[in-house]
C-alpha cells in the first residue's frame, strides 16, 4: 500500500519535492509494476517453455531456453502439431482439433445468440416502458440480471436430466445454449448502457423519416452500438470459452470441448509435463491473443456500468 | 424471431397512431389459440406415451421443444396483430424472455421437484419420492457443511483481491510509461481458462518435487513446501490462484472509476496540504466506494460459483478442506451419481445466496446513501 500511495502524488507537478524523494518514488512505483508483470506472465512463460523441454529439463527446473536447456518439440510431437508430425495423420491431434472446433463452435454460437437475444432485449428496456403484470421495467431487468447470481450447480443436475429426455445431452447445440444463458446478463447490461448512452432524438429523427420502431433500431440506432456489441461479444467469448464446469457434466465424447480435454488429461496420465505444457498453452493460446490485440474492447465492455 | 418481425415491419409506416382493427385482433387470438393448442396437444401425446397410456409418440421430448419454439414464434406474432405498435416493442423483450423461462426458470422449478425425489441415475430403479429426505441427509452431511465454511473463507478473501486490485489500478493510473503494455500484461491473467491455470499454476508450478515455486520456497528457507498438504495451505493456494486469474477483472473497473474521477478534486486535497497517504483515505477512497461496492458484489457472486480450480486441482482434498458448495456437489453426482441430493444441495445453497445478497444489496445501499 506503501507504494500506490506514492503513485497518488501528481509528482511532476511538485517541483519544491525534493528530488531524491521523488526518484524513490517512480523507482518504487516502476518497482511494484515489474513485479507485478512478473507475476502475470511467469506461468504462461513457465507452460510455453515446458511446452519444448525434456524429462531432464522439467526435474532439474530449467528456465531459459538455449541457455539452461535445449528447446525441442516434445510436448507438440506428443499433439501431433509437432512441423515433423504434422502433415502425418495423428490420432491426438485428431483429438485436439475436434476439440478446439467444439470450443469455437459453441462459444461463438452462444455469444452470438446472446447477443441478438440480448441486445433486443436491452435496446426495448432502454428506450419503451414495459408493464408485464406487476413488473415494470426496472423489474424487469432485475429479473434478467438476477440469472447472474445462479451457481450453476442449481441448474447442472436438472439440465443433466432434461437433456437425457430431450436426446441434447453431448450435443453442441445443448451447450450453446446452456452458455447463452450464462452470458446473457452481461451482454443485456452492457448493451442497454451502449443504448443509453445514444441520444433518444436519433431514434425520432427516424420516426419522423417514417421508419417504423424496428427500422429505426435496425437502420439507425444498431449500426451506432457496433462498439458496444464487439465489447459484448468478446466478454462472452472469453467466459463460454473457459467454462469448464457444465462441459465436464454434459459432454462425454461428441461435443467435449478444450478446457474438458485439459482436464481429463491432468486425472489420468499422471506426469507427462511437456504434453500437458503444450495443451494447456494451445487451449489459452487464442484468448491471450484475444486479450493482446483486442484489450481495449474487453476494457471498455468491462466498464461500461460499472461506474455508477 | 427476425423474419416475424421484418414481415410486420411493412404493415406499419406510422407508428403510435392507428387503432388495430377488430378482425386483426381476432386473427391474432385465434394464432395464439391454434398454437397453445397445438403445444397442449404435443405435450399430452408425449406425456401420454411415455407413461405408457398410448404407443403413439416420440422417442424423445425434442418435439415439445420444437413446440415450444413454435408456440413462442406465433405468440409474438399474434402480439404483433393484436397490439400493433406496442405489439412491435414488445417483440423486442419477448426472445430474452420467452428464452430465459425456458432455460433456466422452468429448470429450476423442475429442480425443486427433483431435489425431492432420491434418484440415483446409475440404478436401475429410478427416481423415488422422499420429501424432505434428502434436506434431512443434509443436515448430517458434515462434509457440506464444511464446503460452506469454506465458501465463508472465499468470500471474505475477495476484500484481499479487492486491496490488491486498488493497489494495482492506482499504479497504473499513476505518471508512468508504457501504461498500455503493463495494461494488457496485468489484464491477460484474466483471460485464461481456470481449467488451463489449474495445471499451469497448480499442478506444475506448485509442484512438490520440481515446480519453480516450491524449488523458490525452499531456497527461501521453507523446508518441506507442500502446497496442498495442510487444510489452511492448501486453502491459501486455491484461494491464490483464483485471486490470480479474478484479479484484473476487479483492478480494470476500479482503474475506469480513477480515470473518471475528476482531477479538481485530488489537486483540491493537494492544496489543502494533505500528503499521498491522506488523500487517498480522505478522498480517493470515499469517491471510489460506490464502484468499489459494486465490483465487489459482482466479485462475490462470482466467486460463489468457484468450482473448477478446485475440482482440478485437488478435488476438494485435504480431507475436504479445500471444498466449494460446488465442487462437492460435483463430486456428489460424479461419484454417487446421486442427482436428487444433489440437486437438493444446490437448493439450499441458492436460497442461502439469494439471503446473502440481499443483505449485502441492502448494507450497500446503506453505505453509499451515508456517504454520499
Amino acid at each position: 500500500m506503501s507504494i500506490s500511495t506514492s503513485a497518488l502524488k501528481p509528482v511532476r507537478r511538485h517541483p519544491a519535492a525534493p528530488r531524491a524523494k521523488r526518484m524513490l518514488g517512480r523507482v518504487l512505483i516502476y518497482a511494484a509494476l515489474l513485479f507485478w508483470t512478473f507475476i502475470c506472465l511467469f506461468p504462461i512463460y513457465w507452460t510455453v517453455t515446458t511446452s519444448f523441454k525434456s524429462a531432464v529439463d522439467v526435474t532439474q527446473a530449467h528456465l531459459i531456453p538455449w541457455v539452461d536447456f535445449q528447446p525441442d518439440w516434445k510436448g507438440w510431437r506428443s499433439l501431433g502439431l509437432s512441423p515433423d508430425t504434422l502433415f502425418g495423420t495423428s490420432t491426438a491431434r485428431a483429438e485436439f482439433m475436434s476439440r478446439f472446433a467444439n470450443s469455437i463452435i459453441t462459444s461463438i454460437g452462444a455469444s452470438l445468440l446472446a447477443l441478438i437475444l440480448g441486445s433486443l432485449a436491452a435496446y426495448g428496456l432502454s428506450r419503451f416502458r414495459y408493464k408485464f403484470a406487476w413488473m415494470r421495467n426496472d423489474d424487469i431487468l432485475f429479473f434478467f440480471m438476477s440469472q447472474l447470481i445462479l451457481p450453476p450447480v442449481v441448474l447442472a443436475l436438472p439440465f443433466l436430466v432434461l437433456y437425457k429426455a430431450l436426446a441434447l445431452l453431448d450435443t453442441r447445440f445443448g451447450l450453446i445454449l446452456l452458455y447463452t444463458l450464462s452470458v446473457l446478463p452481461i451482454v443485456i447490461w452492457i448493451m442497454r448502457d451502449q443504448f443509453n448512452a445514444i441520444p433518444i432524438e436519433l431514434d425520432e429523427a427516424a420516426f419522423v423519416d417514417g421508419l417504423s420502431t424496428w427500422g429505426a433500431f435496425l437502420r439507425i440506432i444498431l449500426p451506432l452500438a457496433v462498439p458496444g456489441m464487439v465489447a459484448a461479444f468478446i466478454l462472452s467469448l472469453v467466459l463460454c470459452w473457459n467454462e469448464y464446469f457444465f462441459a465436464a457434466l454434459l459432454t462425454s465424447t461428441d461435443a467435449k470441448t478444450l478446457p474438458v480435454m485439459v482436464a481429463s488429461q491432468t486425472g489420468s496420465q499422471g506426469i507427462n509435463w511437456w504434453s500437458m505444457a503444450a495443451l494447456s498453452t494451445a487451449a489459452i493460446a487464442p484468448l491471450v491473443l484475444v486479450g493482446i490485440f483486442l484489450e481495449r474492447y474487453i476494457v471498455s465492455g468491462l466498464t461500461t456500468g460499472a461506474g455508477k | 424471431m427476425q423474419n416475424s418481425a421484418s414481415v410486420t415491419d411493412d404493415l406499419y409506416h406510422q407508428p403510435a397512431v392507428a387503432r388495430t382493427p377488430a378482425r386483426r385482433k381476432a386473427a391474432g387470438r385465434a394464432i395464439v389459440a391454434l398454437a397453445s393448442f397445438g403445444f397442449l396437444l404435443v405435450l399430452l401425446v408425449q406425456i401420454l406415451h411415455t407413461t405408457g397410456a398410448t404407443a403413439a409418440g416420440f422417442s424423445d421430448w425434442r418435439p415439445i421443444l420444437i413446440a415450444y419454439l413454435i408456440w413462442a414464434v406465433a405468440f409474438a406474432i399474434a402480439q404483433v396483430l393484436i397490439r400493433g405498435e406496442r405489439g412491435q416493442r414488445a417483440l423486442f423483450l419477448l426472445p430474452a424472455v420467452f428464452f430465459t423461462i425456458a432455460v433456466v426458470i422452468f429448470p429450476t422449478v423442475f429442480g425443486i421437484y427433483i431435489a425431492s425425489l432420491d434418484w440415483n441415475l446409475s440404478s436401475v430403479e429410478g427416481p423415488r419420492f422422499s420429501g424432505f429426505g434428502n434436506l434431512v441427509g443434509m443436515f448430517n452431511d458434515t462434509y457440506y457443511w464444511n464446503a460452506l465454511g469454506n465458501m465463508i473463507f472465499y468470500t471474505v478473501a475477495v476484500l484481499g483481491e479487492y486491496a490488491i486490485a486498488f493497489g494495482l489500478a492506482l499504479l497504473l493510473s499513476a505518471e508512468i510509461r508504457a501504461r498500455k503494455f503493463f495494461r494488457i500484461v496485468f489484464l491477460l491473467p484474466m483471460m485464461l481458462s481456470p481449467v488451463a491455470v489449474s495445471w499451469m499454476i497448480g499442478k506444475s508450478l506448485l509442484e512438490f518435487r520440481f515446480g519453480p515455486a516450491a524449488t523458490l520456497a525452499r531456497y527461501l528457507g521453507w523446508e518441506n513446501p507442500a502446497f496442498f498438504a495442510s487444510p489452511w495451505m492448501a486453502r491459501l493456494s486455491i484461494q491464490a490462484m483464483d485471486a490470480w486469474v479474478s484479479i484484473p477483472f476487479i483492478m480494470i473497473i476500479l482503474l475506469a472509476g480513477l480515470q473518471a474521477m475528476p482531477r479538481e478534486v485530488q489537486e483540491a486535497a493537494k492544496v489543502d496540504g494533505a500528503n499521498g497517504w491522506q488523500s487517498f483515505w480522505h478522498v480517493t477512497f470515499p469517491i471510489m466506494l460506490p464502484v468499489s461496492i459494486t465490483v465487489l458484489i459482482i466479485r462475490i457472486i462470482f466467486k460463489l460459483k468457484l468450482a473448477d480450480i478446485v475440482i482440478n486441482v485437488t478435488a476438494g482434498g485435504p480431507g475436504g478442506a479445500t471444498d466449494t458448495v460446488s465442487s462437492f456437489i460435483y463430486r456428489v453426482y460424479r461419484d454417487r451419481s446421486n442427482v436428487g441430493y444433489g440437486t437438493a444441495l444446490a437448493m439450499v445453497y441458492l436460497v442461502l445466496i439469494i439471503a446473502l445478497l440481499t443483505v449485502l444489496l441492502r448494507l450497500s445501499k446503506r453505505w453509499t446513501q451515508r456517504v454520499a
